[in-house]
């Protein structure tokens, strides 16, 4: 292996993990109430610029971070709670652009509070990189890894084995039916957008030493999120981070060997190709049409 | 079928609003007769490293000079529109600049992209315009409602060069964003390199919203020979190059232009910025002047001004914006209207102005009016600039 | 029926009023200028709700489209020295071929699949646009000469206006021709209007053709009126507010796609006194219409006359 393969590798393993973070957000929400939610690209860019604002406060690291998780979890909440319970049975249409509705309020929201600068956050554990092979990677890359893979374990325990991870899946599939059962659907759905905002916020900060943020920061990991759910096949959560892995990878080999200046593309050709062969991604069930 | 037959009553509702909408934008350019200024600035996007500085120095001055009784015993109003970094936007607001609020005067635009793509409007309009950004093309050639302050990405290329050749360095790669800023300065560099001996080895580029170049850097990497990387570009791609640059262990010197001559690039690029030398104004390094350098007092009060009013630390783009202004007033104060023609006529007119930039001596030739000696070649040293002798 | 079609007629001679009408409200060259932004946005949302309202597909990268248009139009003139007109013929030919052979694979798709889909067309294009500067000018644009023969704004302001009644016409008819019926059955179930023998495939690319033309044409013409494109034209946010557009005013609405344009145009200009709050106010207007009027404007408020008339 080269060192120029392994360092696009080291790239592209980072913004994977970071893509199969929020894109895991998204099929967390879509399992437990069909909706594609927009905003959140800007639950990762809270994370981010909330971890900035406490720092600000003068508050220590951890403090900070989980000050900003708990911030963006509230957000998630109302998200639900103000705007999507109320819209209940709405086309699907109608429940994007009330996502996109929110989406635009909360960058407007934090462009007014916090500003409209990009921030760096400190590394947590400094900026000296780490040679493995000729290739560089800095812990904080390290840091988005771990950490990745420590949700990831900890959301398949929570879904697989305790009474509210179950009480979701029950409701993805099949809402009446988990109702009958008197599984609390209302906060059901609350708890997942919570859970789905709290994900991002977690995203976003980990990446924010490595990548800066603002309160724009958001969008355009919103929109690979949203490739990494389809890729793996919408409501398959493992798959959200398969595909996250595969469009962060195939990105940074694509700036690397092919043209740097198409490397946002990478990610949607991807998704077209799976789509136009694969019409329901790549782990994803086919569903039937109900007449 | 109803709804076909309620047509009539909701057209009716939609004329309702599109008239209501268009009252709320007549009744805004009532007032007792000010002197107006209009800008349109990079305020959000990418670009806001830029525009955000530069408003806030046009508010801060604008209301410093009405409680002093403003000019000509007008006060000043000013309009201001975000137009992001959009080209297009900047259109809509410059028309609406001149065809709705009729300024007097346009003293905006952050970036050259913005700035080329209205010039023929105002061109056509007939209204002076003192643009804030960098490109050389925007003076060159001249036209003769157009002036700008900041130097030129020309003369940043030149600057660069000259300090190579004291290094004895003659091989570089470029790494550049792809926004108009970006791509001038980087064809002003491949023009310029071979007066100064200089073999562009290596040429990358990035777009306004990336988060990673380490692939374009590793690409460098790989070429053989290169002795130094110059970043042409402004905004946040910079400070993200310089990170990369340091992880990847790049070694060799890294220039930056006065794209990013401001603290906020040291603050973001944190460690990984020492070392990096840029050409800037003399703004950044104020107390480090000489006593006898006539820029000291003009840089020193705008550096108090600005960090008393807002806090944090000033960046040379709220200089251009502050230069700008008063380059616009004193031509109005001279003559003595807001004659648009004679207005324009006065700011070509400008001569012996020191400004945050340098002393500016304008003419019918040049409508920038600064030379290299108003440049400084910076380091960063210990989280601070300081000057290259 | 003849109730219906002169109801229909009315809608077109209530807009013809106020087109002809408004210039006297209109006092200066910008306020002509949002007039004439409304009347294109209105025609993309009207082909874009064919698509959308009636065949009950959704779109999320239309302004990939407008963009194809635009930049068709700006490469031919400016660097290969075509008359802007047949430039714009040409790019419409291009834009509709290439919406009939994406059309298939990208209409199998459902839901938010094709969500994505479109989407990521979209973006694929704008990058497209951004990237290769030596054709296109790259992230700053580029300029291009406009028509000749309209030297004024007010020649414009007729063009577009008079192009808009053409627009809601041929909108209405086909919605009321053999073929609109087809439509609506598509968006109803698509599985039931095939077994009752309507060829859903062959009308969903008919109309997704449809409303990629509408969108090319409004592009070229826009800009040949502006003198100047941008890669935001193709962009995530353009394609977005297009389809914002039409939810706003009522899908399945002609005349609420051009409420909808309308409110939309102005909405940003108004709120531009709000400065730093414009786009939060923004947001918070369009979260409130879409959840208590989720079906957009237009039918909502025919609902509640239809209540009234009881």
């Amino acid at each position: 292996m080269s060192a120029e393969f392994l360092q696009f590798l080291f790239s592209g393993v980072t913004l994977g993990a970071t893509y199969a973070l929020v894109g895991l957000g998204f099929s967390i929400i879509y399992n437990a109430s069909h909706v594609i939610n927009f905003a959140q690209g800007e639950f990762v860019m809270m994370g981010g610029m909330g971890t900035v604002f406490f720092l600000g406060l003068g508050l220590p690291m951890p403090v900070a971070i989980l000050a900003a998780i708990a911030l963006t979890t509230l957000f998630g909440f109302g998200l639900e709670r103000f705007a999507i319970a109320p819209a209940r049975g709405a086309s699907v249409v109608t429940l994007i652009i009330i996502t996109i509705g929110a989406s635009i309020v909360m960058r407007g929201l934090v462009q007014v509070v916090w500003g409209k600068e990009f921030h760096a956050i400190p590394s947590f554990s400094g900026d000296e990189p780490i040679m493995i092979g000729g290739a560089t990677i800095l812990p904080q890359s390290l840091w988005v890894l771990g950490v990745t893979v420590l949700l990831v374990l900890a959301l398949r325990y929570f879904f697989e084995k305790t009474i509210m991870g179950k009480a979701i899946i029950a409701t993805s599939l099949n809402r009446d039916a988990a109702l009958l059962m008197g599984i609390n659907v209302r906060l059901v759905l609350f708890i997942s957008f919570g859970l789905s905002a709290a994900l991002g916020a977690a995203a976003g900060i980990l990446v924010a030493p490595i990548t800066l943020t603002n309160f724009e920061a958001g969008i355009m990991l919103g929109l690979k999120g949203f490739c990494a759910a389809i890729l793996g096949g919408l409501g398959n959560g493992m798959g959200a981070v398969a595909g996250g892995m595969i469009v962060g990878i195939a990105e940074a080999m694509g700036a690397g060997y092919w043209i740097s200046e198409y490397k946002d593309a990478v990610a949607f050709i991807l998704i077209l190709l799976v789509l136009f062969f694969k019409p329901s991604g790549l782990f994803g069930k086919t569903g039937t049409e109900r007449v | 079928m109803t709804s076909r037959q309620n047509g009539f009553k909701n057209t009716l509702c939609a004329l309702g609003m599109v008239a209501g909408a268009f009252a709320v934008g007549t009744t805004q350019a009532e007032a007792a007769d000010p002197i107006k200024i209009g800008t349109f600035l990079s305020v959000t996007g990418p670009a806001s490293f830029l525009g955000d500085p530069e408003l806030k120095t046009l508010e801060l001055y604008i209301e410093q000079i009405n409680e002093g009784g403003g000019v000509l015993g007008r006060q000043i109003e000013l309009i201001q529109y975000d137009v992001g970094v959009d080209s297009k936007k900047a259109i809509t607001a410059v028309k609406r600049l001149v065809s709705q609020d009729e300024v007097d005067v346009i003293v905006g635009g952050s970036t050259s992209g913005a700035t080329m793509a209205v010039v023929p409007i105002v061109q056509k309009a007939k209204v002076p315009f003192i643009s804030l950004a960098g490109a050389v093309a925007i003076v060159e050639p001249v036209k003769p409602w157009v002036f700008k302050t900041p130097h030129t990405d020309k003369m940043a290329c030149g600057k660069i060069f000259e300090d190579l050749q004291a290094r004895g360095l003659t091989t570089i790669a470029m790494i550049s964003g792809t926004g108009g800023f970006g791509k001038s300065m980087n064809g002003q560099c491949t023009k310029l390199a071979p007066a100064y001996n200089i073999n562009i080895a290596a040429a990358e580029s990035y777009g306004p919203k990336d988060t990673d170049m380490t692939a374009q850097l590793t690409k460098i990497k790989g070429v053989d020979g290169v002795q130094a990387v110059v970043n042409a570009g402004f905004g946040q791609g910079p400070a993200i190059v310089t990170k990369n640059y340091r992880q990847l262990g790049m070694t060799m010197p890294l220039y930056q232009s006065h794209g990013v001559a401001s603290r906020k690039f040291i603050e973001l690029a944190g460690d990984a910025a020492e070392g990096v030398r840029l050409p800037a104004a003399a703004l950044l390094v104020a107390d480090m002047l000489e006593d006898s350098d006539p820029q000291k007092a003009v840089v020193q009060a705008y550096t108090k001004d600005y960090s008393e009013a807002y806090g944090g630390s000033v960046s040379t783009f709220g200089g251009h914006a502050y230069d700008g202004l008063q380059i616009a007033i004193s031509a109005i104060a001279r003559a003595g209207s807001t004659d648009k023609q004679a207005v324009r006529d006065e700011i070509e007119k400008t001569s012996g102005y020191v400004g945050t930039g340098g002393v500016v001596n304008m003419s019918a030739t040049d409508h920038l009016g600064l030379d290299l000696s108003a440049f400084k070649m910076l380091e960063i040293k210990n989280g601070d600039w300081t000057i290259v002798k | 029926m003849n109730k219906l079609k002169s109801a229909r007629t009315g809608g077109i001679l209530v807009l013809m009023a106020i087109i002809a009408v408004l210039p006297l409200f209109l006092d200066n060259a910008f306020q002509f200028e949002i007039a004439i932004l409304i009347f294109f946005n209105a025609i993309v949302c009207i082909g874009l709700n064919l698509l959308v309202g009636y065949g009950g597909q959704i779109s999320l990268g239309h302004g990939a489209f407008v963009g194809l248009g635009a930049y068709g139009s700006a490469i031919l003139t400016m660097q290969q020295e075509w008359d802007p007109l047949l430039s714009m013929v040409v790019a419409a030919a291009f834009t509709g071929g290439l919406c009939f052979i994406i059309a298939r694979p990208i209409l199998k798709l459902k839901g938010h699949y094709l969500a994505m889909a479109t989407l990521g067309m979209g973006i694929i294009i704008s990058i497209v646009i951004n990237t290769e500067d030596q054709l296109t000018g790259g992230p700053d644009g580029m300029y291009v000469d406009g028509l000749s023969f309209m030297t004024d704004q007010i020649q414009w302001y007729w063009l577009i206006g008079g192009l808009l009644v053409f627009s809601v016409w041929a909108s209405l008819n086909l919605i009321h021709s053999p073929i609109g019926r087809a439509l609506r059955a598509v968006h109803g179930s698509e599985v039931a209007a095939e077994v009752v023998g309507v060829d859903t495939t062959q009308y969903k690319v008919l109309i997704f053709v449809v409303s990629g033309v509408f969108a090319s044409v409004v592009g070229s013409l826009g800009v040949y009126y502006s003198n100047f494109v941008t890669p935001d034209i193709a962009g995530f946010f353009h394609s977005i507010e297009l389809v914002v557009m039409v939810v706003f005013g009522g899908m399945a609405s002609t005349f609420g796609a051009v409420i909808g344009a309308a409110i939309l145009t102005i909405l940003p200009q108004v709120l531009t006194f709000l400065h730093d709050f414009e786009h939060l106010v923004f947001g918070l207007i369009l979260m409130l219409t879409m959840i208590f009027l989720p079906k957009g404007l237009v039918p909502t408020i025919a609902d509640f006359f239809k209540k009234g008339d009881k």
